[in-house]
């Protein structure tokens, strides 16, 4: 064991120290620190995860409702997604994932509307099901165009067992649309990772399979688990055409309702959020006969190793394609690196992302020259980390669903120069004096994906970490010794 | 004020006899006196009022809107004795949240000052405490003393053995109080015997043995209580005699629930189970 990592395991000691031996004990079974020998036999990291997250200790996870209407169904743009339930969780849940989609607002396009229920105490008491009837119809009268409906249940619908499959059957009838009952109460699992699921789920029991495709040819694919977050779909769907693919569905980043029916009839799925909707992949694969594989377009280095691996699953021609992309966007991607890796390199980078992006954008750094010194997830599953560990440098800090207290810490101990997590961290880092990006929602940029995503991540990590404001940034002390 | 809740087994005979015992302690006792109906069938105050069904809380509330938009003098009626009646109402059997419901009415009796002026409030509270909503007239501030109806029939026992169990969870932490068990008699074998020793186990009184009488059912075809429709009954006397009981009754004690084993072997010993009954029934 090197010295490295006998410092790693101290420091994630000493934190945990804080805490209640029962706690203490509980946390610490949700971190790894990363040994060499790991890679050779990844069974032998033990990590716990998609376990309910300790009281007290301020996960940043989320629930399934945040699952399911945030972030599997949300981006269907030709869909009205109804909040069903009390207010708050439409109105916390309106437009903060980003997902860009083209169309006409209210006409082709309904995603940055929010429709809600809004429970009142007579809809807890009388049941919800007569509102949800009239909001149906209402949709229908207000929006013609729009394709179908789902009703995303909160909480309280569950709890008082109002009958939401039988109002979607009566109404999709009376309306002749498609409406989707998703039962992703809040309180259901342990983290949003159970609402990915149940979406999932009703994707494959209301709509799988059910529009046929025109004409299919034989490079047909779909984007699986891209939600266009600043336009990442736009910028991985560019290179797949260049390529010489066609994809003929888009899930579900700017994605309609006829691309979630049609999906059934590609050659082949390819999987970026494997987290939220790999449920789906299964299906298609058992149902379908269609294979799956998990690509990454972060950095160019991964960004080339997937095309190529994409490029096998096919002909001479798409292999020839393949490199002709590689080879037109290389250049530019060197340019890129020349300008910001001497700026970044060597920086030290800690992630705290839902369950994909902690282990996909480790390449994209790593383009850039920054070292990863501690990464984990906020809802990943056992599946997720056996997956990240080859991706990790001896002595890396792997954690699951770490608290507010264990990052603070970690940060501090580790002096690292970027933070990428959630809004929900952003500003206790700034106030610490640390850099930080959103790594859910691109801090207002992206996209992050492909070779165009690339350009724009470099630049916003050296923003991030380049910006003078950092030095104008002074505690007390410091101050004191200025005057 | 005092504010009382009857319990028991679903079919019992809550309502009627508390509204006879109720109309008792108003006449006789001149008590002012509102009742609480807690059950969604809304049926708690009818033999009150000589009505079919009172117009409910929540019912109203629905039309309107919220409860927000109600006034006391829309839901409060007044009936024999000058019983104040109140009736929560609640949800079709099937839909929505009834528990909810209750919780929702009586809140909107307290913010608007139903209770001020009254020497009795009484809540009639359905069958079982099946969710946290009908557990609410327990809560602290409300019902302080909590009336079991039962019989000698094994499942009302068993009822009544579970309702004190809920009562024990609020007495630690609010001040309700068992106030004793009321027999309402259904002429099972040594009755009496037996349900003063279930309340002995509980740590209470059996507080009356009301005996059976068909007049209670005439009374209630006409929708009515036994004093109204025939004052000079023996059965009347019966609930005067209970309701003056309950005036007077300084027995409130904090329950000992029993274990389900020692309620059969209670059965056992009054003999109204067999030993092998016992052994089939676990």
């Amino acid at each position: 064991m090197g010295t490295d990592v006998i410092k790693s395991k101290q420091i994630v000691e000493e934190i945990l120290e804080n805490f209640p031996d029962k706690a203490k004990k509980d946390r610490k079974r949700h971190y790894e620190v990363m040994e060499e020998d790991y890679k050779a036999d990844c069974s032998k990291c033990a990590i716990k995860s998609n376990i309910k997250s300790r009281p007290g200790v301020m996960t940043v996870r989320g629930c399934a409702y945040a699952g399911s209407k945030g972030v599997v169904w949300g981006p269907i743009k030709d869909m009205i997604h109804i909040s069903h339930g009390p207010i708050g969780c439409g109105q916390y849940s309106w437009g903060t994932r980003r997902n860009y989609a083209n169309g006409m607002l209210g006409i082709n396009n309904f995603t940055a509307m929010q429709i809600s229920s809004d429970f009142q105490e007579t809809d807890i008491v009388f049941g919800g099901d007569k509102k949800l009837e009239v909001i149906c119809r209402e949709i229908k009268e207000m929006f013609p165009l729009a394709k179908g409906i789902t009703i995303q249940s909160e909480c309280p619908v569950g709890l008082i067992g109002d009958d939401i499959e039988a109002v979607a059957k009566k109404m999709s009838k009376e309306l002749d649309i498609p409406i989707v009952p998703v039962r992703c109460e809040g309180f259901r699992g342990v983290s949003q990772s159970l609402g990915h699921h149940i979406a999932n789920d009703a994707i494959r029991d209301f709509l799988m399979g059910r529009a046929e495709l025109k004409e299919c040819g034989p490079y047909d694919v779909n984007i699986i688990g891209d939600y266009n977050i600043g336009g990442d779909a736009w910028a991985s769907r560019i290179l797949l055409e260049e390529m010489g693919l066609r994809v003929i569905a888009q899930w579900s980043g700017d994605g309609t309702i006829n691309e979630i029916m049609t999906a059934h009839k590609a050659k082949l799925n390819l999987i970026h959020c494997f987290r939220s909707m790999n449920y789906m992949c299964e299906v298609m694969e058992n149902q379908y006969g269609i294979p799956s594989m998990e690509y990454n377009f972060f950095g160019p280095t991964k960004t080339i190793e997937s095309l190529r691996a994409i490029a096998a699953h096919f002909d001479q021609t798409i292999q020839d394609n393949c490199e002709k992309v590689i080879a037109k966007y290389k250049g530019e991607m060197d340019a890129v690196i020349a300008k910001y890796r001497p700026r970044l390199e060597g920086k030290k980078v800690m992630l705290l992302v839902g369950g994909l992006r902690a282990r996909h954008t480790i390449g994209a750094y790593e383009d850039l020259g920054m070292e990863i010194v501690a990464t984990g997830y906020e809802f990943a599953h056992k599946d997720d980390y056996l997956k990240t560990i080859p991706e990790l440098k001896q002595a890396t800090i792997l954690m699951d669903d770490p608290g507010a207290f264990e990052l603070e810490e970690l940060a501090q101990r580790l002096d690292i120069d970027l933070m990428g997590a959630g809004v929900k961290e952003k500003y206790v880092y700034h106030k610490m004096g640390i850099p930080f990006r959103q790594m859910h929602s691109w801090d207002y940029s992206g996209p992050y994906h492909g070779f165009d995503g690339f350009k724009i991540f470099a630049r916003d990590m050296d923003m991030a970490i380049s910006s003078p404001v950092w030095k104008l940034l002074k505690a007390p002390k410091q101050q004191e010794v200025m005057a | 004020m005092r504010q009382i809740a009857f319990y028991g087994k679903g079919g019992i005979g809550k309502s009627t006899t508390s509204q006879n015992t109720l109309a008792q302690l108003a006449k006789k006792f001149n008590q002012k006196i509102m009742i609480v109906g807690c059950d969604p069938k809304a049926d708690s105050t009818r033999l009150i009022l000589n009505t079919k069904a009172q117009q409910t809380v929540l019912h109203l509330a629905a039309e309107r809107g919220s409860v927000e938009d109600l006034e006391l003098a829309d839901v409060i009626q007044q009936g024999f004795g000058e019983i104040q009646c109140v009736e929560c109402g609640g949800p079709e059997p099937g839909v929505g949240c009834a528990g909810r419901g209750i919780i929702t009415a009586i809140n909107f009796l307290e913010e608007e000052g139903a209770y001020e002026g009254l020497d009795f409030v009484s809540y009639d509270v359905l069958g079982d405490v099946v969710c946290g909503g009908f557990a609410m007239p327990i809560r602290e501030k409300k019902a302080e003393e909590i009336y079991i109806v039962c019989s000698g029939e094994m499942m009302a026992m068993y009822a009544a053995n579970n309702i004190a169990r809920g009562i024990l969870k609020y007495a630690n932490s609010g001040g309700v109080r068992l106030g004793g068990l009321i027999c309402n008699s259904r002429n099972t074998d040594r009755e009496d015997e037996l349900i003063t020793e279930l309340a002995r186990r509980l740590n209470t009184q059996m507080i009356h043995f009301v005996p059976r009488d068909n007049v209670v059912q005439h009374a209630e075809l006409r929708r009515m209580t036994v004093t109204q429709y025939n004052e000079d009954h023996p059965q009347a006397a019966e609930y005067e005699k209970l309701a003056g009981k309950i005036l007077d009754n300084d027995m409130l004690t904090i329950p000992t629930p029993i274990s389900m084993e020692e309620l059969e072997d209670l059965l056992m010993e009054f003999g109204v189970i067999e030993e092998e009954d016992a052994a089939v029934n676990k």
